[in-house]
Formats: structure tokens, C-alpha cells, sequence
């Protein structure tokens, strides 16, 4: 199907497709409380028991805009180099739903607090750009659950009024890992910013999928479907996979794509119709009476801008001035601010005889290993930087070798104790005393005589056995590379 | 006791601070009035026993530094009150009891006042006659057929049978200032964020506003300076310096420079309308005010634009009531089904109207051609009174093309009803405070109002006008008691 890792194509007879995919994603801002209420937004809490009287919609009751929420919208815009409109609306759409108290959303058509941006994608084959067209915030509504009572559909209100960002990308996106890539990206720039957790479980990241397929080369857009509310990265591949071919199938077959908006089953792995164009709701969008048009200041943006930390791709750039790092490692190390924040601890702990090449290979090696293993995240990784840094510094500077460092790894995650106090404890300096080694070395050639013998008569291969034995000998603390220097000597 | 019923607010205020009259002997005698009073149907919920305990408690330690101490008020039933029933005269609320307070309404209880009960109204506030309340009509003290008008009707009908010394109302269109038109009392309509929507049933929430209702200038006055607050519930409440309206209030307007709309001579209206306009102008004269023609030209927009803008509005703020978390709700077989029935069962035949009304004009097509275009005149109607406040301090019309109508006449005529809103929706659109004052009975003795229409935030001015025009009217209502056996 794909050529190469970077292109995805769909090909059918004398007929290359490409597939051009735009993103939706839906990402709760990190907040205490409500877009406009004062009501928490904890996750997790017993079901109605974080409503206010506005988010229940009650009469009379009057939405007030949390200042908090709009300072991270704009912190976003800002992190997506975005341009931040001064003067926002506020509209309702309107539609009938259980878990929709107000009978209407409180989103933004019109006039998105956020315009044009742009996202950079550091793809296999190089940097990709893709657009991102507005974000605008938005309540999220309630949650109906129609599975825990035969009868009756069960509505809780703790999400609605919680604030969502919407980022709508333009359809830039052409393969199912530039999707992935995008939705990384996104979510590692939102949690530098701490404006959205980016947790995908909880729903704090979802997405709507814009699929639509073209001949290779054709610069018109073809009929595009939605996929609604997408809740992971490989279920948005699988889904854009499918549905993909689906079209490219109904071309070939010389039938129409129908505008509609789709669900993904992900028990069955297909997208399944959810409601054509005909049959979309009438949002009846516009102003919301309730809400004054939101207006902020030059000044207003400047002081957040003042407040932006460093993001990837200025982080990426430095930590390969700085740390010399390869740019393939950098974007590791940067794609995630805890890895990024923990890589830069060990670099400080290690102090002046630091090496990048120890500390990356550790962290993007054994650590992440172990972290994956566990199920953890490297914020609750069960050895510390600070200790990290010892054992590498131990590597360096010959007191443990590389084998006897990966048994003190595996002690160490009892409980994050100090490499150097186990190397201690258990007796685990290496020998490097080249006499004692010299020592051990004779001994091992004259208990062994005969293959002595045998390798000088050009049987290299023992020289890995008298290795081995020296090694053996040593309880492995001999430093092999005297050991090689000494055997290379002496037989 | 009708002694004390037929006192002024600030007369009742003056008797209790002197102690020559206690709370509790007002709030009974205002109680005992109610209580013939029933054929009016004034009230929708009564909370009369509630009411004499505070008095007696207000009593026992009374602050007579307060600005409405130990007096009893009934409130408009749009106004959510804290454990007590709070119906907007609909079936769909019929048994909602809120667990909150209106902004207002507390600024009310903070200034010592105590609540009598709820007060009848058109449903959602969509009326102009209180035929449309699900709790029957309510009557016209003036005239045993006549409408009180709305949607302020159980209000008006309150404060001029004296079944209250004052009251609240809100005013979307005209509701406060047509009821108070109709029967021969004083009604204010504040700039809009003066007095907070919060805690108000919403109809159209960029025209409602809460405004005094009184039988006289002084004591709308000072029920405004209670009621009018910033308040950061409401975000379209506006931060402006408020005055003391009642300490303030002076006849001196010598000088004031008063506009007549030539636009407002609209075709077909009744020549004591006409000849009533004519008085009022002899009367600021009289008072020292100058009067000056101006032009409104866009006036006859104001109508269409308003009965778009404000069903627009009301079709989205009524979504809420969908039988889904509060209220009433019918059986269905589905959910849809359920918002079907709990909908067509809870909202009365002008509330549905207009739901529809609004639905249309803001469903894809058509947004443009209505809403958009309605938004447009109203930005105009806003413009031509910029304009004419370059010339005029205020601005005096009739409050309404007629006096009140009979029971039934215009129930089967929604136009016809709607038009008896055109000389008071401009003002809601423009966003401008302005009062009715009685002014003077047209043959058949039924009460006729005079409408001053002010500058933004200069409710003062306008309070002063009408202090002033008060005293040369010197209007008596014409009220015989006949509901009383």
C-alpha cells in the first residue's frame, strides 16, 4: 500500500490516491473550575456532585466567564505561534440533548479567541508543517449513560460547562503517522504550557477525524466525512486506514462520497454512518445575550507571552547546541516535558565530567524499558534523576563497568536508593589494579595451559573464554578493558 | 387598616421610622387587603404568614436606618425567590421552588423589606395583557373588564389596588411601563445593566430589565436606588455611579431641553392619545423645559426588529425547560418524545409562538435575512436616539397607542397585541431608561400614561422630569374597590 514510511498511498489499478486529513481536537483546559462557573472540575468525582446552578441550567441563572480559562486558550494560541484575537463572541448552539441542560453550547463561531497557527512535525524524513486554521473554547457537556439502568438513560453533569479548547487543524495531514505525529505534538506543546494534561483516557484529549481522498498530484479537495470523537492515536489511524479505503473503493466503484459525519467502531474496526448532511442539525448559532464580547488588551497578551516557558522546538534546538545531542534524540528527550525536565536533572547532577552520550542511552534505554514495563510515567519514575546520575558518573569515571551498572540499575529501583552505596555494600568496585589483575590473569593461563596452547597456535576464538574466566574469576568487577589489555599481553 | 393600604411608600417609611406605625401593623393591613383581594388574582403564590413573622421579628429589633424598613412588597412571580414557589406563570414551572435569590429581590430584602408573595404575570414575561399566565388572567382594579396589561399585570394590578406599596417588575418590550400605563401607576424601565438579570427568568436577555413599579415618582425613586446594583453575576451589569435617586430627586427642570418624535404620531391613534401628548407638553412647559421637535426616523423599524430579536432569544434562553432535570415533565415514549409532550403540555399557545417564531428566524437561510437584519435596525433605532440626545435632555411620547383593552379583545390577535407595544419596545432596543407616569383618563375614565425617555444611566434626569410633570398632572386614579364585597 505505502511506498516509503513518509508517503501513504492508496493504490487501485492505473489510480494512486493520497489521503488529506484535517484534525478537530477537543482539549480540556487545565482549570480548577468551570469555563462559567465556579464549580470544580476534578476528574473521577461522584457523578452530580460538581454542578452549579449554571451548569444545571437552572432559571435565571447567568454564565460568567473564568478569566483563567481564557488566559490558557491564549497561552495556547501563543505555543501554537498563532495570532490572538483581541476581540472574541461567544455564541450558542443550540440543540436538544439530556446531558445539555442550557439547551444550547456556549462555543465560538464567528470570532475564535485564536486564528492562524502553525504546528512543526518532526517527521523520519524531516520537519513538517501543518496549518492550524482557529482554537476556540467551549463547554463540554454532560455525560449521558444509557447502560446502567434497562429503562432509563442516566445523565451526569459533572463535565458540562468544563472548557474545552477546540483546535481545528487545516487539512495539512497526509499519513496516519503525521496524525499521530500532529496529535503528539499538539498535546507535548499543550502540557509545556500546563493548559491541557493531554490525558487521552480521561478524555481530556479527543478528536474529530476529516477524511478525504484525491488522485495523487490533483490539487482540488474531495468530499470529506467526519469521524466524531476519536479517543486515542491508534484508533484515529485505524480509523483513518479504513475509512480511507472505503472512499477510494466508492470512487472506484464510480459512486459519490456522501458529506456525512461518521462514528469509528472500534470492536469491529470500521467507521459506521452516523448522520449525512441532510439530516445535520440547525445550530441556530449566534451571539450569546448572556456573554459581552470578550475583549483583551495588547498589554494582557504581552504579560502571558512573558510567561510562556520554553517549548519543544526551542528546547530540541538548545539541547543540541548545548548537550550536543543528535537531533534525532533531542526530539525524544523533548516530547514530553517530564523526560525533557528529568534528562536535564541528570545533565546538572552529573556535573562537570558529564556524558550526553551515558545519560541519553540510560534514560532513552534502561529507564524507558523499565518505565514501559511498569506501566509509569517518567514523572513517577522509581529512580531519581539525582541517583541516575550517580551511576552514570560511576560508569564514567571507571569505579563500575557497563554490566556491573545494569545490576546496580535493577537495585537501585528498590525504593531509588544510591548506586554508590550499593556499589559499597555489595562490593562491587571494579578492579583496576592492574598488578592484582596481572595476578589473576597468571593464574587463570596456568590452570589452563592446554588452550593456552591452543590459541597461540591461532585458535582466537579462546581469547573470549580467557575473558570469561578472568571475568568469572573477578566475580565480573575485573574492568574488561585491562582485562583485554592484559590477556592480549600475556598469551 | 385601608389607611394604612392607601399610603405612599415613602409615607409608609416616614410612619415607621417615627414609630407611629410598625411593621407588622403595615404588612397586616397590606395582608388583610390581599385577602379580598383575590377576584383580582394578583398573586400566584402567597407567603403571608412567612411575611407577618418577619414584621413581627423585624419589630422586635427593628433598624430604621434601612431604606424600606419592615415594609412588605410582592414581587413579580419572574423573580427567583429562595424557598418560595416561582412559577413565571407557566405550567412548566408550576412547582419549581428555587434554592436561590434574584440579585434584586435581595437588594430589596438587605433594605429591611419583607416579601408578601408572588405576583401574577404573563407566561415567560411574553404579553402585553396577563391573558397569556397559566394562572388565569388578573383584572384591572380600574375596571372590572379591563386588562391590567403585562406583562407586569399582577404587578400593576398590586400596587394600584393597593395590595402592595410597591412592587417590581421586568421589562422586556413595555411590561413595566404599558401595566403601569394601564392602571394608573408609575413604572420604571432602567438602562439596561443597571439592575441585574441574575436570578430572573430569562425571555430575551439582551432587552429584560427589572425596573420599580409605585404609585408615585418619590417612591420609584427610592425603590430604584435599592434595587439598581453592579453585580459580577451578571456580566452584562455595568459598573456605573449610581445615584441616590430619592434624596436626589428635584421638580427644579428649568431649562431641560425635551424632544418630540414626530414618528410617534402613528396612524390611527386615538385622539385622546393625541390630545394627552399635547397636555404633557403644556405641562413641562408649564415646569419650565423646552420643548423641541426631533426626528426618530427609523421608529417603524422598531416593531419587526424587536418581535425577531426577542423571540430569537427567548427560543434558546426556554430550551432549558425540557422536563429533563427540573419542573414539569409529560411521560414519552423516548427522549424526544418526552421533550415533545413535556413542551407542548408545559408552554402555553404565545409562549410556543414565539419559541417557533424564534426558531425560524434563527434557523440556517433565513439568519441573515431576519436576525442579522433586526440586529442591523436596532444599531440604527440606538443611532437615531444618539442623534437626538445632541439636542434633547429627554425624550416625552405616550406609553401606549390606547387605554387599556378589554379582557378577550386582542387574546385571538397577536398583531394587534404587539402593536400595543410600539412606543415602548424602541427604548428597550436602544438599551434607555424610561418612566411611565399617569397623566390623565381618557373618556371612559380609564388611566393614560406619558412615557419620558432618557440618556443612558441618567435615570435621574428622567425620575426629576417626571417629579416635576407628577406635580402639574396631579393625577388622581379613579379606583372604586368594586372587587372588595
Amino acid at each position: 500500500m505505502s511506498k516509503d514510511n513518509s508517503e501513504y498511498l492508496i493504490e487501485r489499478y492505473d489510480n494512486i490516491y493520497e489521503v488529506v486529513i484535517g484534525l478537530e481536537v477537543h482539549a480540556q483546559v487545565t482549570s480548577s473550575s468551570k469555563l462559567f462557573s465556579s464549580a470544580s472540575t476534578k476528574f473521577g468525582a461522584e457523578p452530580n456532585t460538581q454542578v452549579s446552578l449554571v451548569d444545571a441550567a437552572f432559571p435565571g441563572m447567568l454564565p460568567v466567564i473564568n478569566e483563567y480559562c481564557v488566559k490558557q486558550a491564549i497561552k495556547t494560541g501563543i505555543g501554537l505561534r498563532a495570532k490572538i484575537n483581541k476581540r472574541s463572541v461567544f455564541d450558542r448552539k443550540n440543540y436538544f440533548y439530556a446531558d445539555l441542560p442550557q439547551g444550547y453550547q456556549i462555543s465560538q463561531f464567528k470570532f475564535p479567541i485564536v486564528g492562524e497557527g502553525t504546528v512543526i512535525l518532526d517527521m523520519e524524513n524531516g520537519p513538517k508543517e501543518v496549518g492550524i486554521e482557529r482554537l476556540h473554547l467551549e463547554q463540554d457537556a454532560g455525560k449521558s449513560i444509557h447502560d446502567m439502568d434497562p429503562q432509563n438513560t442516566l445523565v451526569d453533569l459533572n463535565r458540562s460547562g468544563v472548557a474545552l479548547m477546540e483546535i481545528v487543524s487545516k487539512p495539512d495531514m497526509r499519513t496516519p503517522d503525521e496524525v499521530s505525529a500532529y496529535v503528539k505534538k499538539l498535546r507535548s506543546i499543550m502540557r509545556y504550557l500546563g493548559t491541557c494534561d493531554g490525558n487521552m483516557q480521561e478524555g481530556s484529549l479527543r478528536a474529530d477525524v476529516n477524511i478525504s481522498v484525491r488522485i495523487k498530484g490533483s490539487d482540488v479537495l474531495g468530499t470529506r466525512c467526519e469521524i466524531k470523537n476519536v479517543n486515542s492515536i491508534k484508533f484515529m489511524q485505524m480509523a483513518i486506514d479504513y475509512e480511507a479505503n472505503r472512499q477510494v473503493d466508492l470512487i472506484e466503484e464510480g459512486k459519490t462520497i456522501d458529506q456525512e459525519t461518521r462514528l469509528f467502531d472500534t470492536k469491529k474496526n470500521e467507521t459506521r454512518s452516523m448522520r449525512s448532511k441532510e439530516d445535520a442539525h440547525d445550530y441556530r448559532y449566534f451571539p450569546d445575550p448572556d456573554l459581552l464580547p470578550l475583549e483583551v488588551t495588547d498589554e494582557f497578551i504581552e504579560k502571558l507571552k512573558a510567561d510562556i516557558p520554553e517549548l519543544p522546538d526551542d528546547k530540541k534546538k538548545r539541547f543540541i547546541d548545548q548537550f550536543k545531542v543528535s537531533p534525532y534524540e533531542a526530539t525524544i528527550l523533548v516530547s514530553d516535558i517530564d523526560t525533557a525536565k528529568y534528562f536535564e536533572e541528570v545533565v546538572a547532577k552529573m556535573g562537570k565530567n558529564q556524558d550526553m552520550k551515558l545519560a541519553v542511552n540510560w534514560i532513552t534505554g534502561e529507564l524507558f524499558a523499565v518505565l514501559n514495563n511498569k506501566n509509569l510515567e517518567i514523572s513517577q519514575s522509581p529512580i531519581s534523576a539525582k541517583n541516575l546520575a550517580k551511576l552514570i558518573n560511576l560508569i564514567k569515571n571507571g569505579t563500575i563497568s557497563g554490566k556491573i551498572a545494569k545490576t546496580i540499575f535493577e537495585l537501585m529501583m528498590d525504593g531509588d536508593q544510591d548506586p554508590q552505596k550499593i556499589v559499597e555494600e555489595k562490593g562491587l568496585k571494579q578492579q583496576s589494579d592492574p598488578k592484582a589483575l596481572e595476578a589473576l590473569i597468571d593464574k587463570i593461563i596456568n590452570d589452563n595451559r592446554e588452550k593456552a596452547i591452543e590459541y597461540k597456535q591461532g585458535k582466537e576464538k579462546l581469547f573470549g573464554f580467557f575473558v570469561g574466566q578472568a571475568m568469572k574469576a573477578s566475580s565480573g568487577k575485573a574492568n574488561p578493558q585491562l582485562i583485554n589489555e592484559i590477556l592480549k599481553k600475556k598469551l | 387598616m385601608s389607611d394604612i393600604t392607601s399610603l405612599s411608600l415613602t409615607k409608609l417609611v416616614k410612619n415607621i421610622k417615627e414609630k407611629k406605625l410598625s411593621s407588622e401593623d403595615v404588612t397586616k393591613a397590606f395582608i388583610a387587603r390581599s385577602e379580598k383581594s383575590k377576584e383580582l388574582n394578583s398573586y400566584i403564590t402567597e407567603d403571608f404568614s412567612n411575611a407577618i413573622d418577619k414584621a413581627k421579628k423585624f419589630d422586635e429589633k427593628p433598624n430604621l436606618n434601612l431604606k424600606l424598613p419592615g415594609i412588605p412588597v410582592a414581587v413579580k412571580d419572574l423573580f427567583c425567590t429562595k424557598d418560595i414557589r416561582t412559577t413565571a406563570g407557566s405550567k412548566i414551572l408550576e412547582n419549581f421552588i428555587p434554592t436561590y435569590e434574584s440579585t434584586v429581590t435581595q437588594n430589596i430584602w438587605d433594605a429591611g423589606a419583607i416579601l408578601l408573595g408572588k405576583l401574577n404575570c404573563d407566561e415567560f414575561a411574553m404579553g402585553s395583557s396577563n391573558e397569556t399566565s397559566f394562572f388565569g388572567n388578573v383584572l384591572n382594579p380600574i375596571d372590572k373588564g379591563l386588562v391590567p396589561g403585562g406583562s407586569s399585570g399582577g404587578s400593576a394590578a398590586a400596587v394600584s389596588g393597593q395590595l402592595t406599596p410597591i412592587t417590581i417588575g421586568t421589562d422586556t418590550g413595555g411590561s413595566i411601563r404599558q401595566p403601569a400605563s394601564f392602571t394608573g401607576t408609575v413604572g420604571l424601565k432602567p438602562t439596561y445593566g443597571s439592575c441585574s438579570r441574575y436570578g430572573i427568568v430569562a425571555f430575551a436577555s439582551s432587552l429584560d430589565q427589572a425596573g420599580p413599579m409605585s404609585q408615585n415618582v418619590e417612591d420609584c425613586a427610592l425603590l430604584q436606588e435599592v434595587i439598581s446594583s453592579y453585580d459580577i453575576k451578571d456580566s452584562t451589569s455595568i459598573d456605573f455611579k449610581r445615584n441616590e435617586y430619592s434624596k436626589e430627586l428635584t421638580k427644579n427642570i428649568k431649562g431641560k431641553k425635551i424632544g418630540i418624535p414626530k414618528e410617534y404620531r402613528v396612524e390611527g391613534m386615538p385622539k385622546e392619545i393625541e390630545e394627552l401628548w399635547k397636555k404633557g407638553i403644556e405641562y413641562a412647559k408649564d415646569c419650565g423645559a423646552e420643548i423641541i421637535d426631533i426626528s426618530l426616523p427609523h421608529t417603524s423599524y422598531a416593531l419587526p426588529a424587536y418581535y425577531i430579536v426577542a423571540p430569537a432569544e427567548a427560543s434558546s434562553n426556554l430550551a432549558r425547560y425540557d422536563g429533563v432535570k427540573y419542573g414539569f415533565r409529560a411521560k414519552g415514549e423516548n427522549l424526544i418524545d418526552m421533550y415533545e409532550k413535556t413542551r407542548s403540555q408545559g408552554f402555553g399557545d404565545e409562549v410556543q409562538r414565539r419559541i417557533m417564531i424564534g426558531t425560524y428566524v434563527l434557523s440556517s437561510g433565513y439568519y441573515d435575512a431576519y436576525y442579522l437584519k433586526a440586529q442591523k435596525v436596532r444599531k440604527l433605532i440606538k443611532n437615531d436616539f444618539d442623534e437626538a440626545y445632541k439636542k434633547v435632555d429627554a425624550i416625552l411620547t405616550p406609553s401606549t397607542p390606547s387605554s387599556a383593552f378589554k379582557i378577550g379583545e386582542k387574546k385571538n390577535d397577536p398583531v394587534s397585541m404587539y402593536l400595543n407595544d410600539i412606543f415602548t419596545v424602541p427604548v428597550n432596543l436602544a438599551g434607555l431608561p424610561a418612566i411611565s407616569i399617569p397623566a390623565g383618563h381618557d373618556a371612559a375614565g380609564h388611566p393614560l400614561g406619558l412615557q419620558i425617555i432618557g440618556k443612558a444611566f441618567k435615570e435621574q434626569e428622567i425620575l426629576n422630569l417626571a417629579y416635576a410633570m407628577e406635580d402639574k398632572i396631579s393625577f388622581k386614579n379613579k379606583i372604586t374597590d368594586w372587587w372588595i364585597k
